[in-house]
């Protein structure tokens, strides 16, 4: 195996092991001596950093789900060579995620209970039936390339017999919780502030979650086709780029019309802390990169793709945190500011992420080789 | 027929001697030191507004927010009135915290083994057929245990009777969908602490009413993506079969893979 070689030390590659080690010792800390003693979390502010992350990590992977849903359903086989590494990142995406989340509970040491223990009505239980069961469909759809690797190919045809409603069921689960995490805020209209509450909430949510998925993609293509490898033509990205500016008018639209019904509007001209993080989260988030992606030149190079997208997940990080954080601060009497543990603890569990990516990219065959032209059309899961 | 329970508050009678957390600590076995706030030793504590006394408390609501969002229904609704919260159940995600609209849970962020804490409105003594311990313990009548309806309607015949002593509101009464703590104040509620724009609609509708249309979204959406993956599989197999060899020309087909860069 490959891990028998000493790994030649990189800058990123030392960076990482830090990070990691950090998050480790303050995992360690935050079970050993409680949230308390660790985190700046309060009766006053019970949900911090660490739930903003598990916002992050969801968002980012819906690129599972909206190329799988391209490709195996919409028949967009272009796209092709991006469906692993997009289910990679999925994967990798929810399994931090759980991580994140068996670290912020009280007691992660009943974290099974809501499978047992029901109460439909609760947003939080329909969000933690949709994470398992997307998991168990991710893993599904994860396996062939695990079973290719070792030539297991008996499996991979059973698995592909049922491929389809599973990825059927799991394009609707991600559309479930990805609006899910939107709901989450219904219920708190007295504390989450009018820039960020509306009864959209959940339909916003879903509909950003498309936009910063594909971000993703578009980045991990760029990162990725460094090295003399091409996952994607120039003409399919700026095609995905075409899709997020329609998605980033859709949602701006339906944003400001919302706001606009309800009255809130007026609340943006003056310059207050709620509507200076709404003005930066809007303009550099959503706004800037809309009006880079009708650019032709933009969504055609990789100089220009690469800080566009960044602005999107930017953008979209911003409207997540704004929503679990910021708009539910009362500026400046009820603030929040994560502790050192709880962000070490958040960049840790990142960099296992990124690490994890770039271990299983190297072991297992996530890129396939680019299809050839006139090659016969292969519709291999 | 179980009697739902209520206690009626009456702000112009509290004198702010602070019996009721006295009473209550002593019955829940809790530190004796007086505090001013809610905590995890003080179940019930008192606020002042020029003069004014006005208990704090869990609201024990008709249709709980704390109730309705927790994952594993640890919190729960009982027939009598109180809010009954089951640490054993508890998973810890403080849902209830950031939820509900009263901000009375509180949570035992020292420990490793975290509980929330919250008034019990006394549900072991009222199973006993007692009151609660912080009524009992009040000297001038400010705190009143009874029945929801017989206390709601002796609170209007207050209000007849003594006109100008109140202001013309029962908060409780319908506020959040109702509470089984009623207050009477004689200045408006919102110089004495409370939110009055909360509404009459339960917390919990909002969530129910995205909830709703999750069955539809499932059927529709399930049905819409059998069918698109339909349409396109045949697209595609009509293609094979018309131009058998040749790569799809026509404008509709992909671009990309002709174009691809070496």
């Amino acid at each position: 195996m490959k891990a028998l070689a000493l790994p030649r030390l990189t800058p990123w590659r030392v960076i990482a092991g830090l990070l990691i080690a950090a998050g480790t010792g303050s995992a360690i800390a935050r079970f050993t001596l409680g949230l308390g003693a660790t985190t700046h979390l309060t009766d006053q502010f019970p949900w911090g950093l660490w739930i903003g992350f598990d916002f992050l990590g969801i968002g980012l992977a819906a690129a599972g789900f909206t190329i799988v849903a391209a490709v195996h359903l919409f028949h967009a086989t272009d796209y092709e060579p991006i469906v692993r590494p997009a289910i990679l990142t999925a994967f990798i995406g929810y399994l931090l995620v759980v991580l994140v989340l068996v670290i912020d509970l009280g007691r992660p040491e009943h974290f099974w209970h809501p499978l047992v223990m029901w109460n439909p009505h609760s947003v939080m239980f329909e969000i933690t039936w949709c994470v398992i069961l997307y998991s168990t469909v991710l893993s599904l759809e994860f396996a062939p390339i695990v079973l290719e690797k070792f030539h297991l190919h008996a499996p991979i045809k059973w698995i592909h017999t049922f491929s389809l409603p599973f990825m059927i069921l799991g394009v609707l689960l991600s559309t479930l919780h990805q609006s899910s995490f939107g709901s989450l805020y219904l219920i708190v209209p007295n504390r989450l502030h009018p820039l960020w509450y509306s009864p959209l909430l959940p339909v916003l949510f879903f509909v950003s979650c498309i936009a910063s998925g594909l971000a993703m993609v578009i980045l991990e293509t760029l990162i990725l086709s460094r090295n003399g490898r091409t996952l994607l033509s120039t003409e399919l990205r700026a095609d995905l780029g075409k899709i997020i500016a329609v998605v980033l008018a859709i949602y701006l639209v339906v944003r400001f019309q919302d706001m606009a019904a309800r009255g809130v509007l007026g609340q943006l001209r003056t310059f207050t802390y709620h509507s200076l993080a709404f003005d930066g989260e809007i303009l550099a988030g959503f706004v800037l990169p809309l009006i880079l992606l009708l650019v032709p030149g933009v969504r055609r190079s990789r100089r220009g793709l690469y800080p566009v997208t960044i602005l999107v997940l930017a953008g979209f990080a911003a409207n997540r945190l704004n929503t679990a954080i910021t708009g539910m601060e009362v500026w400046p009497t009820r603030t929040y500011f994560p502790s050192l543990m709880e962000v070490l603890i958040v960049l840790g569990i990142a960099a296992i992420g990124c690490s994890a990516f770039a271990v299983i990219a190297r072991v297992l065959p996530i890129f396939e080789p680019v299809p050839a032209p006139e090659g016969t059309p292969d519709e291999s899961f | 027929m179980v009697h739902k329970k209520a206690l009626l508050l009456d702000v112009s009678m509290c004198i702010g001697c602070n019996s009721c957390q006295a009473g209550c600590k002593v019955e829940n076995q809790l530190d004796p030191k007086v505090e001013s706030f809610l905590s995890l030793t003080a179940f019930t504590a008192l606020d002042e507004y020029n003069g004014k006394f006005v208990r704090r408390l869990c609201q024990h609501c008709e249709v709980p927010t704390c109730v309705s969002v927790c994952p594993v229904a640890a919190l729960t609704k009982s027939e009598a009135g109180p809010v009954v919260y089951d640490a054993q159940k508890c998973i810890g995600c403080r849902y209830c915290l950031q939820a509900c609209p009263f901000r009375v849970p509180r949570y035992e962020w020292h420990s490793t083994h975290p509980r929330i804490q919250k008034c019990t409105f006394c549900a072991s003594r009222q199973a006993r057929g007692l009151q609660t311990a912080c009524a009992e313990a009040c000297p001038t009548g400010a705190t009143k245990f009874g029945d929801r309806d017989a206390l709601l309607l002796e609170a209007t015949e207050r209000m007849r009777k003594e006109p100008g002593r109140y202001v013309d509101r029962i908060y409780g009464q319908e506020d959040v969908g109702g509470t089984s703590m009623l207050y009477l104040s004689p200045v408006p509620f919102e110089q004495v602490g409370f939110d009055t724009r909360l509404g009459q609609t339960p917390m919990p509708l909002l969530t129910h009413r995205a909830m709703d249309k999750i069955p539809s979204v499932v059927s529709v959406g399930s049905v819409l993506l059998a069918g698109i993956w339909w349409i396109t599989n045949r697209r595609g197999e009509v293609r094979r079969q018309e131009g058998p060899g040749d790569p799809p020309p026509g404008p509709g087909s992909p671009t990309g893979a002709s174009k691809e860069q070496p």
